[in-house]
């Protein structure tokens, strides 16, 4: 049984990759596989526990539900493509409130925590623990992953660029 | 420079983890390595016809296909390392891959090796096994009538122990004014970490080393058990756990799997890798708990508790786990009055196999069985005498004056005030202000209700002679080397394997709080047979009590050398010579010193050593605990109850924890949350279970409920502090707490709001359909 494989293009974590693969590979795979990237990690096989989850232009998504030949041409950024010469607040957040323990599943949790203060930048908690539905933390009991959480909304408004003052 | 014990110290494995740094067994690549993949029993119970592996070495890029007879003469049984004493424990013989009768749905039974795991997965549905199934039982009690298969021919009855401690209780019994019965249900939970079990495999054919990387919470055991399975000496035999996704007790044991993986990387010359499906760990995994109680207990009406009575079937699955005898027998029985002053008790608990998964420690490992038992059974004395639960609990508790205090088994708590933190949860929830909510909600047609857990817990696993007397095949003392380098900077060695606990951190407060030296300058080791010479890992809330403790012992060993070099350096008498924050001075001259970091590079330098000292500055310690430690406290629980719908809303959660010293108040607090999330949730969601033909029905996520985010208000916890008297560090151990005290504390407040329509108890979990349907079978509101 010969398997059929193609040529997939992405953009991961800003840098443009190339590989030829089985059509069948899961993004998750290709991610930790082709391009040893294994801060993504598979924690289930039923969509369930989110730790698999990365951004595919901007958004979260488990990518163990996705083929990585279904990236084709989009831009996938990865745990490993948050830092930009320091911590993203997220990971910063994360640290200072102790929003980890084993870490396994922090990698998608924080995945996961951009994307739902980019839809609620001054979450409530109930919007927070709403909105980690899609992930499972066996470790932490949650509350300080909400608490990382509303930590980092803080940092990242502080980062918010000021508008311009009018030159009068 | 600030002492950091008792600090909330950020953690420094966080540095790698949250950028995804992490070295998981999963995340291992090696060169030249290839992937393993199980072929597992689909039935629970059936004979081996035949195994075709034609097909499935056909496609190409496979390598092998390994199946039970081909590693029968080569590779030993999978043991179980825990022997209950004078209980006739039988052994359940288990093979590394089956090769006559499969017992369990996951039971392994061929092995395919492929250049990809694609490729593997893809073989292994080739593999064609034929079976005759044979009949199955799943249920603890069942299992040992007469008429029912047995699991192993050589366990009649199916029992593989029973033991028992206590003496006859039927006179006291039959004299007692009030005797309150109870049957638990004490389900089956799965451990769910959130990292599968993996194992990575290399054999070096040059120095005939075997280097396995696996999910373990103890490497040096693996090295022990794997050493006499796959007959390497262990000098050859090196285990790693660099990162471990959680355990919670599920990577205790030695697995078949990575023993299979050993065997396959010898025999191809290739690194193999194997990593287990969430699928796979829903039925490969060990499994927790799982136990049906009969329970008596003897009272007055006046409310003093005179006798408990158990007996007890605990599920032990197909084959005995590495500590699964030891769960429901010294870490179950022997903790049953709980944190009251019960005179008499006894325990008789039957250790029965079944045609399910095995089942070993699960977080609190026998002390949750324990502690629902006791704490269900207090509240349905109280109410059998309508008295206050909490009246009930302050008539029993063991008084602050009595410790240490010996239990009706013998075993000595160290220290407590258990009215205290009962006093302290009392004061952060207004009961009287409660109870009067609850009476006017009612006339509303609303149910609220509250629910106590004063309990007490032993850990810190725990003093070696103990661990021989009750059967566990090693010692359980822990090791630590503090090597200080040429520059002053530290390296700590232990023998405890924390994976996510947090030890990188809270070993190294302890490290700069003895040393007075930054805790940046201290890294610590950890789960690696090769770097560390013997410990005995990380489990039943043993890793700062003992672990920790080890590392005080290095600690003072390194200090007491430093000194006698300070001394000979500074040209004064020994007993001259101070130690404070990093710097050694001279009593009574001020100005006149050195720092610790000139003495470790004098140590190292060795051109002006006191007479007749060896160069160096690095300690080893062995602490073998006097005692367990016994960490207790007072949790709370409130619930509202839709009894339309039969919904339980957790309402508030209050949890006053004594787990002694705090080294970081942030993690304890981490640890507890944690706890409490997984005991709330057998309470309320989780249950594994299987048909009569032993499927797990509850083998997926989709199936079964762990706990998410929204499912809990926001935990209020407090502290008190009673530190443990024997233990240096004066800590108790914190990582089960929440999972052993939680779990009757919501039932109880669920039965509570639920007490006006006569119901006395619902088997866990307490989902809305069971809690609507016992609501209509008292015939409804």
């Amino acid at each position: 049984m010969e398997h059929h494989r193609m040529e997939v293009t992405m953009t991961v974590n800003g840098r443009s990759v190339s590989r030829d693969i089985e059509p069948r590979v899961l993004l998750v795979h290709f991610l930790r596989d082709e391009l040893q990237l294994t801060g993504t990690h598979v924690g289930c096989d039923t969509s369930q526990c989110g730790s698999c989850t990365v951004l595919i232009d901007g958004e979260a998504v488990k990518s163990c539900t996705v083929l990585a030949v279904q990236c084709m041409g989009q831009s996938v950024t990865t745990i490993e493509g948050l830092e930009q010469g320091s911590l993203h607040p997220m990971q910063e957040a994360f640290r200072e409130k102790h929003g980890l323990q084993c870490g396994f599943c922090t990698p998608g949790v924080m995945m996961t925590a951009i994307q739902l203060l980019k839809q609620h930048p001054n979450p409530t908690e109930s919007e927070i623990r709403e909105g980690l539905d899609g992930v499972l933390c066996r470790c932490t009991g949650y509350e300080t992953i909400v608490r990382s959480i509303q930590h980092a909304a803080g940092l990242m408004a502080d980062q918010e660029p000021q508008p311009e003052e009018e030159v009068g | 420079m600030m002492d950091v014990l008792g600090q909330p110290v950020k953690r420094h494995e966080d540095d790698r983890l949250v950028r995804g740094k992490g070295q998981y067994t999963d995340d291992i690549r090696l060169p030249g390595m290839v992937y393993a993949h199980m072929v597992r029993s689909p039935h629970a119970h059936a004979k081996i016809k035949a195994i075709d592996t034609r097909a499935a070495l056909a496609l190409p890029g496979v390598l092998a296909v390994y199946v039970g007879s081909d590693l029968k003469d080569t590779v030993g049984m999978i043991p179980t390392a825990w022997i209950p004493p004078n209980a006739e424990m039988k052994m359940t013989p288990h093979p590394a891959l089956a090769y006559d009768t499969v017992r369990y749905v996951g039971d392994g039974v061929a092995v395919v090796i492929a250049e990809d795991p694609y490729t593997a997965s893809d073989a292994a549905d080739l593999v064609q096994v034929t079976y005759a199934p044979l009949e199955a039982v799943v249920n603890p009690r069942e299992a040992t009538e007469s008429d029912k298969p047995l699991v192993h021919q050589e366990i009649p009855d199916n029992v593989a122990f029973h033991w028992s401690v206590g003496a006859d209780l039927d006179d006291v019994f039959a004299a007692s004014e009030v005797v309150v019965r109870q049957e638990f249900r004490q389900q089956r939970l799965v451990p769910s970490a959130m990292e599968p079990r993996a194992a990575v495999a290399q054999y070096n054919p040059a120095t005939e080393e075997m280097t396995v990387w696996t999910t373990t919470q103890n490497p040096h055991i693996h090295r022990l058990l794997m050493s006499g399975i796959l007959g390497i000496p262990e000098h050859r035999l090196r285990v790693v756990a660099i990162d471990v996704g959680g355990g919670f007790g599920s990577k205790i044991a030695c697995y078949p799997d990575e023993v299979v993986v050993a065997y396959a990387a010898r025999a191809l010359g290739r690194p193999v890798k194997w990593t287990e499906t969430r699928q796979e760990n829903f039925i490969a995994t060990s499994h927790g708990r799982d136990h049906v109680q009969e329970v008596e207990l003897a009272g007055t009406r006046d409310g003093r508790i005179e006798a408990i009575r158990v007996k007890a079937f605990s599920n032990l699955g197909a084959y005995l786990s590495t500590a699964a005898p030891g769960v429901p027998t010294i870490l179950f029985g022997l903790i049953l009055n709980g944190a009251y002053k019960i005179p008499q008790a006894s325990v008789d608990v039957y250790g029965v196999v079944t045609h399910t998964t095995p089942v070993d420690a699960y977080r609190g490992a026998g002390r949750p069985e324990a502690t629902y038992l006791i704490e269900r059974m207090v509240d349905l004395y109280a109410r059998e005498l309508k008295m206050d639960p909490v009246e009930v609990r302050k008539m029993n508790l063991i008084p602050h004056e009595s410790f240490p205090y010996t239990n009706p088994f013998g075993l000595e708590y160290d220290s407590g005030n258990y009215e205290g933190t009962l006093r302290r949860a009392l004061e952060m929830v207004d009961y009287p202000q409660f109870r009067r909510d609850q009476e006017s909600l009612r006339k509303q047609g609303k149910y609220i209700g509250i629910g106590f857990s004063t309990y007490v817990e032993m850990c810190g696993l725990g003093p070696s002679e103990v661990a021989g007397a009750v059967g566990f095949q090693g010692g359980l003392w822990e090791s630590a080397t503090v090597r200080v380098h040429p520059t002053g900077k530290v390296t700590v060695f232990t023998g405890a394997s924390p994976h996510g606990q947090g030890e990188e951190t809270t070993f190294a407060q302890i490290v700069s709080h003895e040393l007075g030296m930054p805790v940046e300058d201290i890294e610590v080791v950890h789960g690696d047979t090769a770097r560390i010479a013997m410990g005995w890992g990380t489990y039943g809330s043993r890793t700062t009590v003992v672990g920790g403790a080890a590392l005080h012992m290095a600690t003072q060993k390194i200090i007491a050398k430093a000194t006698k070099i300070a001394a000979h350096k500074l040209e004064v008498s020994e007993v001259d010579v101070t130690f404070e924050a990093g710097q050694f001075g001279v009593a009574g001259v001020p100005g006149h010193g050195m720092s610790f970091a000139s003495v470790a590079l004098d140590a190292y330098l060795a051109w002006s050593l006191p007479e007749g000292m060896e160069p160096a500055l690095e300690a080893t310690a062995f602490y073998n605990p006097k005692n367990f430690t016994y960490p207790f406290g007072a949790h709370v629980a409130m619930v509202s109850v839709d009894p339309h719908t039969g919904d339980v809303e957790l309402m508030r959660y209050i949890a006053v924890d004594d787990v002694g010293n705090i080294i970081n108040p942030m993690i304890v607090e981490g640890q507890i949350h944690g706890g409490l999330v997984q005991g709330i949730g057998q309470a309320l969601y989780e249950g594994a279970e299987f048909d009569d033909q032993g499927q797990l029905i509850t083998g997926s996520f989709l199936d079964y409920a762990m706990p998410k985010a929204r499912f809990f208000p926001q935990f209020e916890t407090d502290h008190t502090v009673t530190p443990s008297p024997h233990n240096p560090l004066g800590v108790k151990g914190v990582g089960e707490t929440g999972a052993i005290a939680s779990t009757p504390a919501v039932v109880n407040a669920v039965m509570d709001a639920l007490a006006p329509m006569g119901i006395r108890d619902i088997a866990m979990p307490l989902t809305p359909i069971k809690v609507w349907n016992a609501i209509h079978q008292q015939g409804g509101i």
